[in-house]
């Protein structure tokens, strides 16, 4: 069953400067799976959410969660969305405890079904401690925590996690990742949003790697990686330029070497087996300069380099 | 999901966020009656218990005088009304919007935008109506001469209560998501007490007569309808507009008021 289906979506911001933010983007999620958006900062992720959890008006296009119409029927949409944004938005004013029993209550739980459905969540989400603190008082991580459990209090069908490990030290990244694998267990789906490739290949069934709001490539990560070759990607910082095609042309005569060019700062070398090749190539670079090299495991990362001919964090 | 347990979840889900203010008023409770109470409390003991006694030799006492409480009470309740809505919607709104974006878990519940604005007005209102009866004991106990109300229509006077408080609540939601935080402090100085001071609060309507361009100049300002509409209900014995005139009033202030606060609200949370 289709959970989330996103149609021809288009959002275009007119101001001064017209800014496409989302160009044209198709995506559709089963029930149940794990589905990352994986693009820089600006590829238009969070505006996708946005519209898709009902806070941003798309300028073309459709999103329908569980079948209703986000624009047309928003107030319904809403039962079925559980959203994690990007800060921390819990209510100051509450306790933790207090915090997912009045969302309980903003979704139509009597008093009764809203105090289990917390105190079931606070053990769930090892909160019980903490369930009289208030928000203040809580660790990025801790409150990312209480985010996630109170975007679940009302059973969504689709929970969205906009860039969830922005921000958290590595151990709560850790337990973010499990609180959410642990949800996929339980059937719920996941959109989230990230620009952390290795979040996007260990937690997601399948991913949409995008860039300027235009879907660039979709699916499994193994699928992704095997697709677009699974390529080491050497980058080589050079003083000068001069003869550089000479060099292009000795490297892409190795049978290994899928593709070399010229970049503005150096080179970029792709190949599929690296045995040997490290010292070719510094080899051949030698006489261009060669001031530093960095080198890219087969990974996402590499997927998205060969994508957009750009990196994922610049 | 059937769209028939429409209705039924709205009412929840309202219920829902009215509780959440409420528990949060029950926690500060006493802090919110100082709030609200403070003024009014020193303004009758200003004026109508230290002055009095002065008798002649404070030039200030003449203006006052020994009914000035009488004037003065529909006026404090006025104000405390509009203070409350300013102080219970205005100010955490702008800070909701600005800094904490608290405001997005409440937005996201299975309620209508306009809903979620509109339960911010009717729960200010709800402390604009507390806090405006919280004036009568203060009025009867602290003055040298005891104001007792004389309340001719208790319907005019809920239904006076029931708008001004609305309107405060709508003004505050105005305010709230049109300023930004950091300019909230200047609003106070620049609206909120040229209202109160312009707004019929310590002298009736009727007595501006004299100045005619003033009389007619402050029929712009909201609260000149809360002050005379509590007159007219809480001492009808003071000079007064016609209770007709001020209803229409009213009822036009709430909803210009109330269509403009929602389109900022609108404006605040959907992009």
């Amino acid at each position: 069953m289709l959970i989330v289906e996103i149609e021809s979506l288009t959002k275009i911001y007119e101001s001064k400067l017209r800014v496409v933010a989302v160009d044209g983007i198709d995506l559709e999620l089963e029930q149940g799976e794990i589905f990352g958006l994986l693009g820089p900062n600006g590829a238009g992720k969070t505006t996708t959410i946005s519209i898709a959890t009902t806070r941003t008006l798309p300028t073309s296009g459709t999103v329908r969660i569980a079948g209703i119409d986000v624009v047309k029927h928003p107030a319904q949409a809403r039962r079925h969305i559980g959203v994690v944004p990007q800060f921390n938005t819990l209510d100051r004013s509450l306790t933790v405890d207090e915090n997912l029993y009045f969302h309980c209550r903003y979704f139509g739980f009597s008093h009764g079904t809203a105090k289990a459905r917390s105190l079931e969540l606070l053990e769930q989400f090892l909160l019980s401690e903490r369930k009289d603190m208030y928000p203040a008082q809580l660790s990025g991580g801790l409150a990312q925590r209480v985010q996630i459990a109170r975007a679940i209090a009302h059973r969504p069908t689709v929970l969205f996690l906009d860039e969830p490990s922005a921000g958290l030290d590595p151990q709560s990244r850790m337990a973010m990742w499990k609180a959410v694998e642990g949800l996929h267990k339980e059937g719920i789906t996941v959109l989230l949003t990230t620009h952390y490739m290795e979040e996007a290949d260990q937690l997601c069934d399948r991913l949409a790697i995008i860039d300027y709001g235009r879907v660039l490539a979709l699916g499994s990560p193994e699928k992704l990686k095997q697709t677009f070759g699974a390529q080491t990607v050497f980058d080589l910082t050079l003083k000068s330029h001069q003869g550089i095609e000479s060099v292009i042309a000795r490297l892409k005569a190795r049978a290994e070497v899928s593709g070399a060019e010229a970049t503005p700062e150096g080179m970029r070398v792709m190949a599929t087996a690296t045995d040997g090749l490290l010292p070719e190539i510094v080899q051949a670079a030698a006489g261009l300069g060669l001031k530093d090299l960095k080198i890219a495991e087969p990974s996402l990362e590499t997927v998205f380099i060969q994508l957009t001919g750009r990196e994922l964090r610049d | 999901m059937s769209m028939a347990d429409g209705p039924g979840m709205f009412v929840k889900s309202f219920a829902g966020l009215l509780l959440r203010d409420l528990r949060v008023l029950t926690r500060e409770f006493l802090p919110f009656l100082l709030r609200v109470g403070m003024q009014p409390l020193l303004f009758l003991f200003v004026f109508t218990f230290i002055l009095p006694r002065m008798g002649g030799a404070n030039p200030m006492a003449a203006g006052g005088g020994m009914n000035f409480g009488t004037i003065l009470l529909p006026g404090l309740m006025a104000v405390a009304i509009m203070f409350s809505g300013i102080a219970a919607v205005a100010l955490p709104l702008s800070a909701e919007f600005g800094i904490t974006r608290e405001i997005d878990d409440r937005v996201m519940c299975p309620l209508p935008l306009w809903a979620v604005a509109l339960e911010k007005v009717c729960f200010s209102a709800l402390q604009s109506v507390i806090a405006a009866l919280l004036v009568i004991p203060m009025a009867y106990f602290i003055p040298a001469v005891p104001v007792r109300p004389h309340v001719g229509s208790w319907f005019l006077f809920a239904l006076v209560l029931a708008l001004g408080s609305l309107l405060a609540g709508s003004l505050g939601l105005v305010i709230g998501s049109k300023v930004n935080p950091k300019q909230i402090g200047l609003v106070f100085s620049i609206i909120v007490v040229p209202v109160t001071f312009l707004g019929c609060v310590y002298y009736p309507w009727a007595y501006l007569g004299k100045m005619r361009w003033l009389q007619i100049a402050v029929l712009i300002n909201p609260i000149v309808y809360m002050s005379e509409g509590l007159r007219a209900a809480v001492t009808p014995e003071i000079a007064h507009m016609p209770w007709w005139a001020i209803l229409v009033a009213l009822l036009f202030f709430v909803t210009a008021l109330g269509r403009l606060g929602l389109k900022g609200f609108l404006g605040r949370v959907l992009s």
